[in-house]
């Protein structure tokens, strides 16, 4: 390790911790926003991971999300708690192994097509178990506050940020690199592009059924058209493109305003988060293909190239 | 028996959505997110124009068809033909595409939601019984069903015997040799994504005959016709109209048979096998 990689460490390490002490304050609102933005922060860095090198573009988060909460709805009553999220952690990276190895051995569109449907398809059959075996939602209830919510959240963005470090350094994020930039360059250089693309998708997938098991209990009440809103995925992918997919940091980047937005737009035009939703959303690609980091980069590579000159 | 021609008739109008997703996605090379979208637009028009003026949807598909022709030809234009440009490779237009389309199909969602309400729209046109081979069918399925055979007709007449459709055939296999020949892929892209969104919104018409529609249903009916798409073939009509089918009675089994719940579960399924064991489509070639 370099004295650079461990100054981004401690710089990591002493952000989360001031993030750590916001439930200190005592308000309400802002720990309900800090959840969220969390929550969000977490799902759409997991996401970066594998679509930021490889550009493959996953919609499946509201489905692995889903089956996290359905994990602690139906497991709450037979596990303690905190057996639950390593559980759906586990259960969501073996459906995204499922998933990946149906489609990623196949060109980016059937990956595309099969994870914009997956919630969709997970729902129907939730719904028609529930329907079969007579009960329709179920309840989770627990002590845990906000805050307890939280500070796990923190916990596991903690481990993602690592997670996305060590990948990043490892073999695998390199060849996911190479793939991402050429996939024919990559298969001939020796990549197994499957076996990599089909690993690293394992990453969202798990972490986004962690995340679905512990809101759960914010919700108390657990049906599937709460569990599988498609919406989750959609506001995932524009967050982490409005930050820019290609730094650790940058989906987080994109999280913090736009959470907040849409917090405005949400009280302010309820009627109308949907065509506002897909207003910004084409903003974004028209305007910030790179989302805020190529913007940053590009300001520092123009200020770069002024110094040269002088 | 019943079950089988229930599921040709949906399939066959299946068939025409397809088809018009086909020709956006296999010619102009654009991944269309928001072709449900057209659909439920195509499917509220015939509501409007029936309930508030009592024109048939079968007329209305005249009025449906250029309107919608003029509106994807003005997205084209518009919005997609700067990805085009900007694009390095056939992946990356296929990416941005998708983005875009999706959130397209947002923003209509959207703007459905502001004008027409969360409501379902269901109107009773020509729900009279009609005997077949024993069996009672709804006549406006009969109808639809017609409509989308007439419709699939024309355009695979159209596609395989007029210069035009010859044109448009040579983009699909190959955008960079037809550009040697002489055709002028940018506009005949463009017509060709006007019209599979003209096809595909006469598809919408058809379907708000039998089935009912609100405005966020699109997303279901995109999927269904992607997965149609792929099990045909990418730019083969014929293997779009046989997937449909196949897809429609496969549908309408696991719905009468297990559960009306589950119909996308079904088409997922089908799609899985698709993709295990032939992803180059039914009639596909094995790339080499």
């Amino acid at each position: 390790m370099t004295t650079r990689d461990w100054k981004n460490l401690v710089l990591g390490a002493v952000l989360l911790g001031i993030a750590a002490l916001l439930p200190l304050t005592g308000d309400a609102y802002a720990i309900a926003l800090g959840v969220n933005i969390a929550m969000y922060g977490v799902l759409a860095t997991s996401w970066a991971l594998f679509s930021g090198p490889t550009h493959y573009i996953s919609l499946a988060t509201a489905a692995f999300f889903g089956v996290g909460t359905y994990v602690t709805a139906s497991g709450i009553d037979v596990l303690p708690y905190w057996a639950l999220p390593p559980l759906a952690g586990i259960i969501g990276g073996i459906l995204a192994g499922i998933v990946g190895l149906a489609t990623l051995r196949l060109s980016g569109v059937y990956f595309v097509i099969f994870t914009l449907g997956l919630a969709e398809m997970i729902r129907q059959i939730v719904t028609w178990r529930q329907n079969a075996t007579g009960h329709k939602g179920s309840y989770v209830l627990t002590d845990l506050t906000e805050n307890h919510i939280y500070w796990q959240l923190l916990g596991v963005a903690a481990l993602v940020y690592l997670a996305g470090w060590a990948i990043g350094r490892s073999r695998l994020g390199f060849a996911l690199r190479i793939i991402g930039d050429d996939e024919q360059v990559a298969s001939h250089l020796g990549i197994n592009t499957a076996v990599s693309k089909v690993a690293l998708f394992i990453v969202p997938g798990a972490v986004a059924a962690i995340v679905g098991a512990m809101i759960a209990p914010r919700y108390i009440y657990i049906e599937p058209s709460t569990a599988f809103t498609p919406m989750l995925s959609f506001q995932v992918v524009i967050m982490a493109m409005l930050g820019g997919t290609g730094r650790l940091w940058g989906p987080i980047v994109g999280v913090i305003p736009f959470t907040l937005l849409w917090e405005v737009i949400s009280v302010s035009f309820p009627n109308q988060t949907t065509l506002l939703l897909g207003l910004c959303f084409l903003l974004i690609v028209y305007l910030l293909p790179n989302g805020f980091v190529g913007l940053f980069q590009k300001i520092h590579a123009r200020a770069l190239s002024k110094e040269a000159y002088q | 028996m019943d079950i089988i021609i229930t599921g040709l008739l949906l399939g066959g109008t299946y068939a025409l959505i397809a088809t018009g997703l086909n020709l956006q996605y296999g010619v102009a090379r654009i991944m269309n997110l928001a072709n449900g979208e057209m659909l439920v637009v195509g499917g509220f028009t015939a509501f409007a124009l029936y309930t508030g003026a009592g024109i048939s949807p079968v007329l209305t598909l005249f009025i449906v068809a250029p309107i919608a022709y003029a509106l994807n030809w003005a997205i084209y234009r518009v919005m997609l033909r700067p990805l085009v440009k900007r694009a390095k490779s056939r992946g990356m237009l296929e990416q941005e595409s998708i983005l875009t389309t999706f959130g397209l199909s947002f923003t209509m969602v959207g703007l459905m939601l502001w004008i027409f309400g969360g409501s379902y729209f269901k109107y009773s046109f020509l729900a009279r019984p009609f005997v077949l081979f024993g069996d009672n069918y709804g006549l406006n399925r009969i109808v639809a069903f017609l409509c989308a055979v007439i419709i699939c007709g024309v355009l695979y007449l159209w596609l395989n015997h007029s210069r035009a459709g010859m044109a448009i055939r040579a983009v699909a296999v190959s955008p960079e040799s037809a550009r040697l020949v002489g055709i002028d892929v940018p506009k005949l892209s463009a017509h060709a994504f006007a019209i599979g969104g003209a096809v595909t919104a006469m598809g919408g018409a058809v379907i708000s005959t039998f089935l009912t529609l609100d405005a966020s249903t699109g997303v279901i009916f995109t999927m269904k016709a992607l997965i149609i798409v792929i099990m045909g073939g990418v730019g083969d009509i014929r293997g779009t109209i046989i997937a449909a089918l196949i897809l429609g009675v496969g549908e309408t089994l696991v719905a009468s048979l297990i559960n009306p719940g589950l119909t996308l579960a079904a088409a997922y399924g089908m799609f899985i096998l698709i993709l295990l064991f032939r992803p180059q489509g039914l009639f596909g070639r094995k790339p080499t």
